[in-house]
């Protein structure tokens, strides 16, 4: 298990250095001077020649590189040019609502869906199973923004349950939480009730029957634990999607977090701002998605061999 | 190949889910093609004197902060949706095909260097890949395909890889090189049309996740700008009005949830018509 | 009264009947072997006398199974899931796919004895490791603690086998336990089997569609085709005078030292699948000795001084006309 992390970890590494890539050439690729866009305009010339500096920007650009990666490892991800502050301080500030959403969605996600796709799998074909099914296609097919605004208009405006934007109260996280939440709820558990329908039909099942253990027994110790590799296995490939659901529900309900930011600044022009948001979202993406190999490896004995 | 594809259809469209998803779709694709003449209003004719109304005889949906008609700017929106998703993924699908069967049948360096980027950007959500895209290429209909196609590159490019694989091994491919057919000539006559079908299928779904990720950056602002009417903007400007005219949100969210339902249950019709499901499966 | 008396059993899947009145019975210390090529209902069987064909979408349309007096047919699952693993217990033909991957070996023999003998984890353990030693399993401790991948096919049998020793059965059934393994183990497999048998007074039901393993380890055999008993009689009976035409070709493919080569034979045609079963007598189709009646007319099994057959022109031995 030690050997499967640490060579897991070691992937890390170059899958970084790419994503990490692109984002530094999106400065690069955007039309105009580079320091124009770092910089509000206006600026002196002496203001141009210290970020010109601190970023290396008259070096080849393998060595801006390698000046952007040293003084990201220093903390320094760039000045906001709108709001004038250092991007590290803006992230530092909205992380902890963006971690706080997407962590709420997950669990709610995962132990929702899981146990309504347990139930469907057990009861197959009566009302239970239907009614999750008809949930699944809902949560999966509708757009999750539209989803958002339902959940505003009906239980924050009609029904005043809960407020309409912002993050001033925990009740505010309730309905984000939902409409992220849903969407996950679908994922989960339609891969839940598949992969326990899928998993009782192999020969080992037949053979514990054959042991005389009944099938509650069998259904709940043997084949959900099973089941749950390949919900782990999506989850950690998919877990994507909360990063992605995050950033289009934070925008929804106007909620602060990376997300909002993300897009404000994307509209604003506010280059870097927009690259430290995309480095600490993809970071987040790739974290999770290590933390869901090294689940499903602690959970099969069999992927633990697969990295050799 | 065809005969099968035909009787499939006939299947599909038998089923009763099958049949109304196709039906629904076809009357969304006609409502957006025939728009000048199914809308009763053209998109942009403002009306500043009856902003905001609710829904009546003479505005089916009501209309919106500019007393626009928010079924025919509804309407007309689907033909910006529509245009968009099926360009972007039917770019996408030709692009990951090419790239997914070079892969698939020379192996060697350029596949292993394929399925790198690959599982790379196979994690990362969509809507990340493309507001990266977005931020290079700024915002706007061009853009907009751009970022939906990468987003999706991925997907297609592994199923034809994996296609690809699965069939290259087989006796007849052996036989056809055997003859002398060219590497090409393989690849265009043998392997694709029998990798094509899932492929497709996929796309076909894809279409429905590319609508709702259009309006996704529209919604932000960040997709097609006006005065060309897009369900996702008009979402978001109707925020504004949430409490005076909840119609300018809910009206195009029906509208895209009607489409991705449609297309959905129609691509999983197919699927199962066509008995591909585990070609076609999401992991 | 015999251990396991099966009369007239007939399971059905679904439209079809591809078990029609199978008869036979078995007594505790004897091993019996059910015969057949792919098809021909040997596998449902062994599921029927599990009680377990509802899991493959199947019924008991027909007879009766009694186990020690008890009767199986519509026994309620309450009182038929302590029988198993406990008193009747099933070898399967795949133990690729038998043993659940995700927990060690040892564990899931354990398991039979905690829920069947009601002893302690340490006790099941004890006892597991030693049955792993008597079917000659080396350093069983070890083995113990490993997981199925990490075997071979021959030791992951062994450990069904366990499996279904750890319940103190009185009666195993065992389909086809060789079929997925090397040619090599599977002797050794089988001598296993007997062994357990003459030494604990078990009964066998051992399903497989090879003669030449009937040969070296029944007592009776039972010939199945296409749903229906085509003979059964002793072991030794049975070689001596197979009268079935089906007993007969299967008996003339088994290879011998010595054959010249070429001579290998086969049986013509194929095995029919249920619902495409011929009138009349099911194998006349691929019968060397096929006569009109045989497609007209069902032959009844007769019955005579412990042989029965099913055929319009076997002769039995000692009986006339």
């Amino acid at each position: 298990m030690l050997n499967y992390s640490v060579k897991r970890l070691l992937l890390l590494v170059p899958v970084f250095l790419a994503v990490s890539v692109v984002i530094f050439m999106i400065i690069h690729l955007v039309p105009g001077d580079p320091i124009d866009n770092m910089i509000q305009i206006g600026s002196s010339p002496e203001q141009r020649a210290v970020l010109i500096a601190r970023y290396g920007l008259d070096q080849p650009l393998l060595l801006q590189y390698a000046v952007w990666l040293r003084n990201l490892f220093t903390g320094d991800l760039g000045d906001a040019i709108i709001l004038r502050r250092p991007v590290l301080e803006l992230i530092a500030e909205n992380l902890p609502h963006s971690l706080r959403l997407g962590g709420l969605a997950f669990i709610f996600s995962t132990a929702v869906g899981i146990a309504t796709g347990a139930l469907a799998a057990v009861f197959k074909d009566s009302w239970i199973d239907r009614g999750v099914m008809a949930l699944i296609l809902l949560g999966s097919t509708l757009p999750s923004f539209w989803l958002g605004l339902l959940m505003i208009l009906l239980f924050a405006v009609q029904l005043e349950w809960f407020p309409v934007s912002g993050a001033r109260t925990w009740t505010a996280l309730v309905l984000p939480v939902l409409t992220i939440g849903l969407h996950g709820v679908a994922l989960v558990s339609r891969v839940t009730r598949a992969a326990m329908l899928d998993v009782g039909r192999r020969d080992f099942v037949l053979m514990l029957h054959a042991k005389g253990l009944s099938h509650r027994r069998i259904q709940l110790q043997h084949v959900l634990r099973h089941a749950l590799l390949p919900v782990v296995t999506i989850l950690s490939l998919r877990i994507g999607w909360i990063v992605g659901g995050a950033v289009t529900i934070e925008f929804v309900f106007a909620r602060p977090g990376l997300g909002s930011l993300l897009i404000t600044s994307l509209a604003q022009r506010d280059y870097p701002v927009v690259q430290g948001c995309l480095l600490m979202l993809a970071m987040a993406v790739m974290l999770g998605t290590l933390l869901g190999d090294m689940v499903q490896a602690a959970m099969d004995p069999r992927v633990r061999d697969s990295l050799k | 190949m065809t005969a099968l594809r035909k009787t499939a259809l006939w299947r599909v469209v038998n089923t009763w889910r099958g049949g109304l998803a196709l039906a629904v779709l076809l009357l969304v694709a006609l409502a957006a093609v025939f728009a000048p003449w199914v809308a009763p209003y053209p998109y942009d004719i403002q009306n500043l004197s009856a902003t905001n109304k609710d829904p009546s005889m003479a505005h089916w949906l009501g209309t919106d902060e500019f007393g626009r008609d928010v079924l025919s700017r509804i309407i007309f929106g689907a033909r910006t949706s529509l245009a968009v998703a099926l360009t972007a993924i039917s770019v996408s699908v030709t692009l990951g095909m090419c790239l997914g069967a070079a892969a698939g049948y020379f192996g060697g360096l350029f596949d292993r260097v394929l399925t790198a980027v690959v599982d790379l950007t196979w994690s990362f959500p969509e809507v990340l890949i493309a507001l990266i895209f977005v931020a290079i290429l700024g915002p706007g209909l061009y853009s907009t395909m751009v970022a939906i196609s990468i987003a999706y590159l991925a997907q297609f490019a592994r199923l034809t890889r994996a296609q690809i694989m699965a069939i290259k091994n087989e006796t007849y491919v052996e036989a056809a090189a055997n003859l002398g057919s060219g590497h090409f000539h393989i690849l265009l006559r043998h392997l694709l049309p029998n990798a094509i079908t899932p492929v497709i299928v996929a796309g076909m779904l894809a279409t429905g996740d590319a609508i709702i990720l259009e309006a996704t950056l529209g919604f932000f602002g960040l997709g097609v700008q006006p005065p060309k009417p897009s369900w996702g903007a008009m979402m978001s400007s109707g925020t504004a009005q949430i409490f005076l005219a909840p119609w300018t949100i809910l009206g195009p969210g029906f509208a895209i949830a009607i489409a991705v339902v449609s297309i959905n249950l129609f691509g999983d019709a197919l699927i199962e018509a066509l008995d591909i499901r585990n070609r076609v499966r999401d992991v | 009264m015999a251990l396991l008396d099966v009369r007239e059993l007939s399971v059905g899947i679904g439209a079809l009947q591809p078990l029609d009145r199978i008869s036979f019975a078995l007594d505790k210390g004897s091993i019996l072997g059910l015969v057949g090529e792919s098809g021909s209902g040997k596998s449902l069987t062994a599921m029927a006398l599990m009680g377990l064909l509802p899991l493959i979408g199947g019924r008991v349309s027909g007879g009766s199974v009694r186990f020690d007096g008890t009767e199986l047919v519509g026994l309620p699952e309450q009182h038929y899931r302590p029988l198993r693993g406990h008193r009747m217990a099933l070898i399967t033909q795949n133990p690729m796919t038998s043993l659940d991957p995700m927990l060690r070996v040892g564990a899931q023999i354990d398991q039979v004895g905690e829920l069947h003998l009601s002893l302690s984890a340490a006790a099941a353990k004890a006892r597991s490791i030693d049955l792993l030693t008597q079917l000659r399993i080396p350093d069983a401790a070890t083995v113990h603690q490993q997981y199925p991948h990490q075997m071979s096919g021959g030791m992951k049998q062994r450990v069904v086998i366990a499996m279904a020793l750890a319940g103190e059965p009185e009666l195993i059934i065992a389909d086809e336990p060789t079929t997925a393994l090397d040619v090599t183990i599977q002797a050794q497999i089988i001598q296993i089997l007997v062994d357990l048998v003459r030494q604990r007074g078990l009964a066998l039901v051992l399903i497989t569609h090879d003669m030449g393993v009937v040969a070296q380890a029944c007592d009776q055999v039972v010939v199945l085709y296409a749903g229906r008993v085509a003979e059964s009689n002793t072991v030794d009976a049975i070689f001596a005078r197979p009268t079935h035409p089906y007993t007969q070709a299967l008996i003339a493919c088994i290879p011998r030292t010595g054959q010249a080569p070429g001579s290998l034979k086969g049986i013509s045609g194929m095995v029919p699948s249920v619902g495409s079963y011929a009138a009349g007598c099911r194998y006349h189709p691929r019968c060397g000795q096929v006569q009109p009646i045989c497609q007209g007319e069902v032959p009844a099994l007769r019955e005579h001084a412990g042989q029965r057959v099913a055929c319009h022109f076997a002769q039995l031995e000692g009986a006339h006309g």
